[in-house]
């Protein structure tokens, strides 16, 4: 299992992170964070597999990336 | 889940400080690939940086790292002083298109011609982001700015200045690139850039340039996921991504 983390302090969201996540995990809370922005938030965490995308296009590195053993359940939503 | 291999965290040589980036602008994402690379090159302590005039004027906050603060479009003369003085250190300038291709324009070229032995992250962003969205060298035809509401008028200001092409005509061997920071595989792609410039500094090789298409979504009037699409549609195109010299082809010629 893999597990994403955002820090909605930090998040500006941009959604940049939502868009490119293959599983659907990422999407925009509903509550305004500390700066006065929607952040990014985690849905359903147990499809994270873990490849970090959302990560790599964060451009406020709020994004931490977790991987705890092999996630198989690809795309399987 | 808390346990667990950590697979991707903030790069020690980029601080825990909020940057004031608008949300979605990728000089965040460029900031971190130069931090990332000189945490894997294990040479952070003795990295100094140069920052710009322009949104990055506040870079020397973000970096964990030694850094020195140019006027406008001089950071490649700082960086030139401070390698030149001392050569063991790693020093590296971080330059908007404004800053590097227009009031900096004759500093860039000389010191590229010099063949100083230092590293260039020049982040193109096709505008003046920091004073409100005017028209950069770098703007494309028919983009609207604050100074061209119109549209860019080739016939009136001329073409875009593709810099890294320019820079690459020269004789004086350097290693020269692009890449752009649209989305994540651009991304990964755009660190290997990045850390071969830097690797040829590591081993004395040559000036090193890499060129990071870049986003500005708040003057480019676009969301941020709207403005990588625009980096797609219209920027790559015109500046096309890739290796444009490696220090072999020290005559000149364009690298395949
Ligand atoms: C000598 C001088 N001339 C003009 C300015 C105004 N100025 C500040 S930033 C800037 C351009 C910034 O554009 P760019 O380098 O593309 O960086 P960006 O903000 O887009 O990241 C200009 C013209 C200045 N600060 N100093
Ligand atoms: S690590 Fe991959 S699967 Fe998990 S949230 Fe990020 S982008 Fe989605
Ligand atoms: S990419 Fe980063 S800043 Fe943007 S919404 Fe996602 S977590 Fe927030
Ligand atoms: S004005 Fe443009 S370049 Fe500057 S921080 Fe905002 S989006 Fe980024």
């Amino acid at each position: 299992m893999s597990a994403v983390t955002i820090d909605s302090t930090r998040c500006k969201g941009c959604e940049l992170c939502c868009r490119v996540c293959p599983q659907g995990v990422l999407r925009v809370a509903k509550q305004i964070n500390t700066k006065g922005y929607f952040p990014a938030e985690v849905g359903d965490g147990t499809l994270c597999m873990g490849c970090c995308m959302c990560a790599v296009v964060c451009p406020d590195v709020a994004i931490e990336v977790r991987v705890h053993g092999v996630h198989y359940d690809f795309l399987g939503q | 889940m808390t346990g667990g291999e950590v697979v991707f965290s903030r790069p020690e040589s980029l601080r825990r400080t909020p940057t004031h980036y608008c949300p979605g602008c990728t000089h965040g994402t460029a900031h971190r690939l130069v931090a990332e690379v000189l945490d894997e090159l294990g040479i952070r302590e003795r990295t100094v940086g140069v920052a710009p005039v322009g949104c990055a004027v506040f870079a020397y906050n973000y970096f964990n790292c030694d850094f020195l603060e140019a006027a406008h479009g001089r950071a490649p003369a700082f960086a030139t002083g401070v390698k030149r003085v001392r050569p063991e250190l790693i020093v590296f300038t971080y330059q908007g298109d404004g800053d590097l291709a227009s009031i900096g324009l004759a500093e860039i070229l000389h010191a590229a011609n010099r063949g100083e032995k230092f590293t260039v992250v020049f982040v193109n962003n096709a505008i003046y982001g920091m004073t409100g969205g005017q028209m950069a060298p770098t703007t494309l035809p028919g983009q609207v700015t604050t100074t061209c509401p119109g549209g860019r008028d080739v016939e009136q200001v001329g073409y875009p200045l593709r810099v890294a092409e320019l820079l690459a005509t020269l004789r004086t061997p350097g290693y020269i690139a692009r890449g752009s920071l649209h989305g994540p595989e651009a991304i990964v792609a755009s660190k290997r850039l990045v850390r071969r410039a830097f690797e040829h500094q590591v081993a004395g090789t040559c000036f090193g340039l890499v060129e990071l298409l870049s986003t500005c979504p708040t003057n480019w009037g676009l969301t941020p996921m709207a403005a990588c699409q625009w980096v797609v549609d219209r920027m790559i195109p015109y500046y096309p991504l890739g290796e444009l010299k490696r220090p072999e082809s020290a005559t000149g010629q364009v690298a395949s």
